[in-house]
């Protein structure tokens, strides 16, 4: 037991799950707290998500809602993980995913592109906007954190303002993609017939794919090996000859592409559309960062963690409005993923539990 | 003091065992220090003198043994608990506020206080001068940490252990970062503190120093104790067996030097400081021939570290010519350096050697990873390579961990980090080894072990440059000695016909030749 306990990947596989039953608890004294009538039936229908429709087929179609938005929570949760792996905190995903978004509604809509090349764009955006920090990492030592966060509003606002140009006349929206470059939209290679819904796309192949891509890029190539050389040690990897600033900017330039892909996974299926008043970063970004955590930083863990908070996420909007205003869903599911970014410190606690525990059976020999 | 005592001993540590997961530190250690003597404790590393301390401290504690002040048996539960008992202890590394000045750094946390609030300052400045008086400390109150000598921080620390009024006094190898003046003075200050009734707990391995200063000797190995002995009835080569279990080889076997021709050529190099504005290399040149040791020696702190810098490309320079085997490498980056022949043991395993959090066998090919026996043509890594090859280097070093080539770095002792580093970088082939405090830290064996690397690296014609901070290392093993001190080459000593008297006055800046620049 203690030597399975001892195992990394299974320290990651339970401290998420504590994480995920404390904030679930949590969350659930909050509802108490507002209103105790409705908590249990709430609390439960928040973890069933679409579990909550009696129709098989109702089920499948909600179900299919949170892939589609998982695909892009996962992208960026794959972002942050690559970046940190090399030591960077990259909270300019929230940014690179803006940037992507722009990208790529820009070209279907003003351009008429399609989805492919809106897709290849979106990453080159995210990659440029990446590259900007990473070049200001490697040449100038300006904190990635800082410049992320300043370039985070810069590529919003850069947002609104050239997707103003392709919006509706009479809302904040941008056209809907479906009636201006439906070539823009992508495949659904016919899994919208299964599903009885056309926002299941490519995406979620592909993210797949991508996902298993990140993760053999760190664990088996040479590139891999550098970086993470890089991010556990800075200087031997400068000991040992490895291009520290070019790898700084190659890693921020992927992990913008990421970020960027993710985007197009979800404008290009059509499901949300850009509001261009809105003045927040799209917490995407940002989620991805309590995703990667809970994920245990390991690139198919995100996979998992990120449905699992797109799931939770989703799962909000079946709480009771009439014990409940609205906006409480927002509020669970958001207790929720900040517990999700305990995970390290939960692993850490373990990991201490068990050396104080060893170093008493190691007395008693 | 003066007053008499109602047990012989002063400290008493009695069948002391501490235990960790799958090792035993302490296994029954027996330590009995009298009132008023020097008493050495020796052991390799990791043979229980850091675990000992630390019970006596209190930061661990014991399962086994009772601890004894004055024949009453007490608990010490914390460093708080050893304070009151008068224990105290003068780092490794001095634990000292550098902006501040002598006096304050020794009240700091028993700053006398006066009604208001105020600090009484007067009063501490006249106990400070009373005991540095007595002692024989020369300090200046006023000076602040940063601008004064090491051998004055370490009197600094001495003192601040008197301010408290401790009586049991322990030096954790304090004459690592001294000079052989500084060490002759620090003796001294040690035998006055025991005439005046104090009790010393002298932490060492370096048995000179215990045959000139200790009135006894405990000897501690593998976690064992393997017994106490008057030093005056003993000698270093018996010390020695005793803390090895072997005989060692105190002197370098080797053959006499062929040198060929110069392969490293260092011209009027400059390298900048990151500390201060001044140049912490000032125009400095060199040459290391084929098949020769050159040692460049020193005290810490002198410019040797930015030398390497610059030599192994880890800093820019800004001015000199850096030539290995006849090509201008000056421009070169590291791993063009690296590839062309120079291989370097750097200074800090930790900070520069090693990823510590990667493998044994990611750490084996650290230089080497790009190569096309480590990575194919797309970019993967050749993962069945790398164990083998890292298979092979762990026998041939005996490099020993607990799980062979997968041991996390991170889980591997001192020694045997060094040796896979001396592995890594000596399989290399290079023509240029620069090696820098190569044996820092590891115990006799290994340091025996990697001299005669060095050794041989220099009979295959090899260039070898070794900085070195240890007496013991520059004597024994270069066939040439450069001194450097604040900067510059200050001498040029052969170590068959130099004295450690004579280094030392180099090393401390009191004695120069006007090197010949070339």
């Amino acid at each position: 037991m203690k030597k399975l306990l001892k195992n990394e990947g299974v320290q990651a596989f339970v401290a998420a799950i504590f994480c995920i039953l404390a904030g679930l608890l949590i969350g659930y004294i909050v509802l108490l707290f507002i209103n105790p009538s409705g908590a249990s039936e709430s609390i439960l229908n928040i973890i069933k998500n679409f579990f909550t429709w009696s129709r098989p087929a109702s089920r499948i179609k909600q179900l299919g809602n949170t892939l589609a938005k998982s695909m892009p929570l996962i992208l960026c949760s794959l972002s942050i993980l690559f970046s940190y792996k090399v030591g960077l905190f990259n909270i300019g995903t929230a940014g690179q995913y803006v940037a992507g978004a722009c990208a790529s509604l820009y070209a279907a809509l003003a351009w008429g592109w399609g989805w492919l090349p809106c897709m290849i764009f979106a990453m080159v955006a995210g990659a440029l906007l990446g590259g900007i920090t990473g070049l200001l990492k490697a040449y100038c030592n300006v904190n990635e954190v800082i410049s992320g966060i300043m370039l985070n509003w810069i590529a919003l606002y850069t947002a609104n303002t050239l997707l103003t140009t392709v919006k509706e006349t009479a809302s904040p929206y941008t056209l809907y993609l479906d009636k201006v470059t439906p070539g823009a939209l992508l495949p659904t290679l016919g899994m919208d017939k299964w599903f009885g819904n056309d926002k299941v796309t490519i995406a979620v192949p592909l993210t797949m794919i991508v996902a298993v891509i990140v993760w053999i890029i760190l664990s088996k190539t040479r590139l891999g090996y550098e970086l993470k050389a890089t991010g556990n040690n800075r200087n031997a990897a400068k000991y040992a000859g490895m291009a520290q600033n070019r790898n700084i900017i190659m890693t921020l330039m992927i992990s913008g592409a990421l970020a960027g892909l993710g985007a197009s996974l979800l404008y290009q299926t059509g499901y949300m559309r850009w509001e261009c008043t809105q003045s927040s970063v799209p917490s995407m970004g940002f989620n991805g960062i309590a995703a990667a955590f809970l994920g245990g930083l390991h690139p198919i863990g995100a996979v998992f963690s990120s449905f699992f908070i797109q799931h939770i996420t989703d799962g909000g909007q079946y709480v009771n409005t009439n014990f409940y205003s609205s906006q409480i869903s927002d509020v669970i599911s958001s207790v929720i993923i900040y517990l999700c970014g305990f995970v390290l410190f939960i692993k850490l606690t373990m990991k201490k539990i068990i050396a104080k525990s060893d170093e008493k059976k190691g007395a008693k020999q | 003091m003066g007053e008499a005592h109602k047990s012989e001993y002063a400290i008493e540590m009695l069948h002391i065992t501490k235990k960790f997961p799958g090792i035993i530190a302490n296994d029954d250690i027996t330590l009995q220090l009298r009132h008023g003597e020097i008493h050495a404790l020796l052991g390799e590393n990791g043979a229980g003198k850091s675990t000992l301390m630390s019970v006596l401290f209190g930061l661990y504690q014991a399962e086994e043994g009772t601890i004894k002040k004055d024949g009453v048996e007490v608990k010490i539960n914390n460093p708080n608990d050893a304070n009151a008992l008068g224990i105290g202890m003068v780092h490794q590394h001095f634990k000292l506020v550098e902006c501040f000045t002598v006096l304050d750094n020794i009240i700091l946390g028993v700053e006398p206080v006066g009604a208001m609030g105020f600090m009484q300052k007067k009063e501490a400045r006249k106990k400070v001068l009373a005991l540095s008086e007595k002692y024989g400390l020369q300090v200046d109150p006023d000076a602040k940490i940063e601008d004064i000598t090491v051998g004055m921080q370490q009197r600094t620390e001495i003192l601040k252990m008197l301010y408290r009024d401790n009586e049991i006094l322990i030096f954790d190898e304090p004459t690592a970062v001294l000079t052989p003046q500084e060490i002759t003075e620090l003796m001294q200050i040690m035998r006055n503190l025991a005439a005046e009734g104090k009790s010393i707990l002298f932490i060492s391995h370096k048995l000179a120093e215990i045959m000139a200063v200790a009135d006894r000797c405990t000897v501690l190995r593998k976690g064992k104790y393997i017994g106490t002995v008057e030093t005056k009835n003993t000698n270093m080569e018996e010390l020695s067996a005793m803390m090895v279990g072997r005989n060692v080889n105190f002197h370098v076997e080797k053959q006499p030097m062929h040198p060929g021709e110069v392969l490293l050529d260092v011209q009027h190099l400059t390298v900048p400081s990151k500390v201060h504005n001044n140049n912490a290399v000032k125009d400095v040149s060199f040459q290391v021939r084929r098949g020769e040791i050159v040692c460049i020696a020193g005290i810490d702190g002198n410019g040797q570290s930015e030398l390497v810098y610059g030599l192994t490309g880890l800093e820019p320079i800004t001015h000199g010519r850096i030539l290995m085997d006849g090509k201008d490498i000056t421009k070169a980056s590291i791993r063009k350096r690296s590839t062309s022949g120079m291989s370097h043991i750097p200074e800090d395993r930790h900070k520069h050697g090693l990823v510590l959090d990667y493998s044994l066998e990611y750490n084996m090919v650290l230089q080497t990873y790009f190569e096309s026996r480590f990575t194919d043509k797309i970019g993967f890594l050749r993962r069945k390579n790398i164990r083998s090859y890292s298979d092979d280097l762990i026998q041939q070093y005996d490099v020993r961990s607990g799980q062979g080539s997968v041991t996390p770095a991170r889980a591997m002792s001192g020694g045997n980090q060094q040796k896979a580093i001396i592995a890594r970088e000596i399989d290399k082939q290079p023509e240029v080894l620069v090696a820098v405090q190569p044996t820092r830290g590891l115990d006799v064996g290994a340091i025996e072990f990697i001299h005669k690397q060095l050794v041989a690296q220099r009979d295959a014609g090899k260039a070898v440059l070794l900085i070195s901070l240890e007496l013991d290392e520059v004597m024994d093993v270069p066939d040439r000695i450069l001194v450097m001190y604040e900067g510059e080459i200050v001498g040029e000593l052969d170590p068959k016909k130099t004295t450690q008297e004579e280094l030392g006055l180099y090393m401390a800046g009191a004695k120069r030749d006007e090197v010949k620049n070339g």
